[in-house]
């Protein structure tokens, strides 16, 4: 059994561990370990070979294999240590990471810092408590993406999709590339949760239909689907009696939302906020544990990559430092909360602001989808800050730089999202972090 | 002379403005409903001549991995899609491959290679 120690371990080789450990390893930590466990690097972004990453971190338009390319070359070319086929079993207090994998046997890791990177998983079934029977031919749409996009099956011809992620309209469209034919998207909610783009570009394009405040409330089949009913629902997603009808497919493909995969969290014993299924972390996106820290999916489901690695980033500059001693600790941090019409808000809390910093970037999903509106910060109760925003869509993250003048000294801040006032002409750019 | 008005929903940004482009004789002449210039040009080009990126797999042997994806270096036209996928559906090619790998040169004519996405390794 090999026991060995780093400076910083990235727990999961996708976007989000990638970037950390380079940053982790541009700011001065000596020793970083990446432990991935699949059989290479770039997590989910191998499988997701449409186009459209990128355009922020890199300025053009990337697939998602050659987004992870990139974060791969510049692993390649550092001296950061990469365990591939190797599965972390726990991450304990005081930093004791525990592996196995098929070449190396069980082996044990002392981490000074650990930066949690093992991203999300996909709502299933189960979760959306779907009635009827349990017949083959039933994937998660990402899933699905993995066997046609990297495995070379098809795992349906004739093909229904619930939920309209963005997953799940990418694979309307490649699995009419592979010949299948889509009949449908049905969606719960009265908007859909994908990006405008893809409803374009992949159900219009086809002339597959989406569905919206649509409920499947049966699957058919005995060994392999046959067939889903579907009704309407009504603004209180109740069944509408009267409009069920059956649609005859042989492959039922679920989007219907991703979940943090924290369980390493969970077991060492991380506060978690409800919400996001992440964890609660402070602007240097430490945990509740010192030391841990958190970054992509696993602390909060993104919309786009380039958010992932510049979050990762953050996590794996204050890992390092953490790894030195030079993460300011102590003082009392302050809570963030989600107000009136914030779903989620990351950080969750402020620890004591650094001297000569300028601004907080703050990370929200809202709670509905609204026109032109007002970001807006409550500091201990009062107003102290408002951003105009020309829309606002809870399939996309809004994301703010808070001027430190503005948070001040408040014990307590909380956003808000308010309808503004007539119409809203420009929308702030977000650059780098000041 | 013929008119015919298309409703176009825009997909530049995340504000998604619908609107309307107006063309006569194959010549678009009003566009009503979008709020930037890039906007206004997706409009008149998705009018005239749609255009969209295409990314799929073309089998490799000898790698890691039986799929290879790959993407073209520029849009091509949205009506010889199913061409292009067509063509890449028999194309087949041997590990090692680089990322940025030109698999298909000017495919159909159209003027827009396809290349490879990824790196495969041979295994």
């Amino acid at each position: 059994m090999r026991e060995l120690s780093y400076d910083v371990v990235a727990i999961g080789g996708g976007p989000a561990g990638m970037a950390a450990a380079l940053s982790a390893r541009e700011a001065g930590a000596e020793r970083v370990l990446i432990i991935e466990r699949d059989r290479e690097l770039g997590g989910i972004l191998q499988q997701c070979i449409h186009n459209g990453f990128g355009l922020r971190r890199f300025e053009e338009e990337l697939t998602g294999p050659g987004y992870a390319h990139r974060y791969i070359e510049m692993v390649r070319n550092s001296d950061i240590d990469v365990w591939l086929d190797t599965t972390v079993l726990a991450a304990e207090p005081g930093g004791v990471i525990t592996s196995v994998s098929p070449q190396a046997g069980l082996q044990v890791v002392r981490a000074t810092s650990v930066v949690y990177a093992m991203g999300c998983r996909e709502r299933t079934r189960g979760a959306i408590r779907t009635p009827g029977s349990r017949p083959a031919g039933v994937f998660t749409a990402g899933a699905a993406q993995r066997m046609v996009n990297m495995e070379g099956y098809l795992p349906g011809k004739e093909v229904v999709i619930v939920g309209s992620g963005d997953i799940g309209l990418i694979m309307a469209r490649r699995m009419t590339f592979e010949g299948a034919k889509v009949k449908a998207v049905f969606e719960i909610m009265p908007y859909s949760n994908g990006l405008t783009r893809n409803i374009v570009q992949c159900l219009e394009d086809f002339g597959i239909p989406l569905y919206l405040g649509h409920s499947v409330t049966a699957i058919h089949g005995k060994d392999r689907v046959t067939g889903i009913t579907v009704s309407q629902v009504n603004e209180k997603l109740e069944i509408v009696p009267d409009t069920a009808f059956d649609v005859a497919c042989d492959c039922v493909l679920l989007s219907v939302g991703l979940i943090p995969e924290n369980e390493l969290g969970r077991a060492a014993g991380l506060a978690l906020d409800p919400i996001t299924g992440g964890a609660l972390v402070d602007q240097f996106r430490q945990t509740s544990l010192p030391g841990f820290f958190a970054a992509g999916n696993v602390l909060h489901v993104h919309d786009l990559v380039d958010w992932v690695s510049e979050e990762a980033a953050i996590a794996g500059r204050s890992a390092a430092r953490h790894a030195r001693g030079e993460l300011p600790a102590g003082g009392e941090a302050r809570q963030v909360a989600a107000g009136e019409g914030i779903r989620t808000v990351v950080p969750q809390r402020l620890s004591p602001l650094e001297p000569g910093k300028m601004s907080v970037r703050f990370y929200f999903r809202a709670t509905r989808p609204m026109g032109a509106s007002l970001l807006q910060l409550y500091a201990d109760g009062e107003l102290a800050f408002e951003r105009k925003l020309r829309i606002v869509k809870p399939s996309e993250m809004i994301v703010a730089d808070i001027p430190v003048r503005k948070i001040g000294a408040a014990a307590r801040l909380e956003f808000r999202l308010a309808p503004a006032p007539g119409k809203v002409e420009t929308e702030e750019e977000i650059g780098e972090e000041a | 002379m013929a008119r015919v008005v298309h409703a176009i929903q825009c997909i530049v940004c995340p504000i998604g403005c619908g609107g309307e482009v107006t063309v006569e004789d194959g010549t678009v002449t009003t566009l009503t409903g979008f709020t930037c210039n890039k906007g206004l040009a997706y409009a008149a080009e998705e009018v005239v001549s749609p255009k969209r990126m295409v990314t799929t797999t073309v089998r490799v042997s000898g790698g890691g991995l039986p799929l290879l994806p790959v993407v073209s270096v520029a849009p091509v036209p949205k009506d010889r899609i199913f061409d292009c996928l067509s063509l890449l559906r028999g194309v087949s090619v041997k590990a090692p491959v680089a990322e940025g790998e030109i698999i298909v040169a000017d495919a159909l004519g159209l003027g827009v290679d396809f290349r490879a996405a990824r790196d495969i390794a041979v295994q």
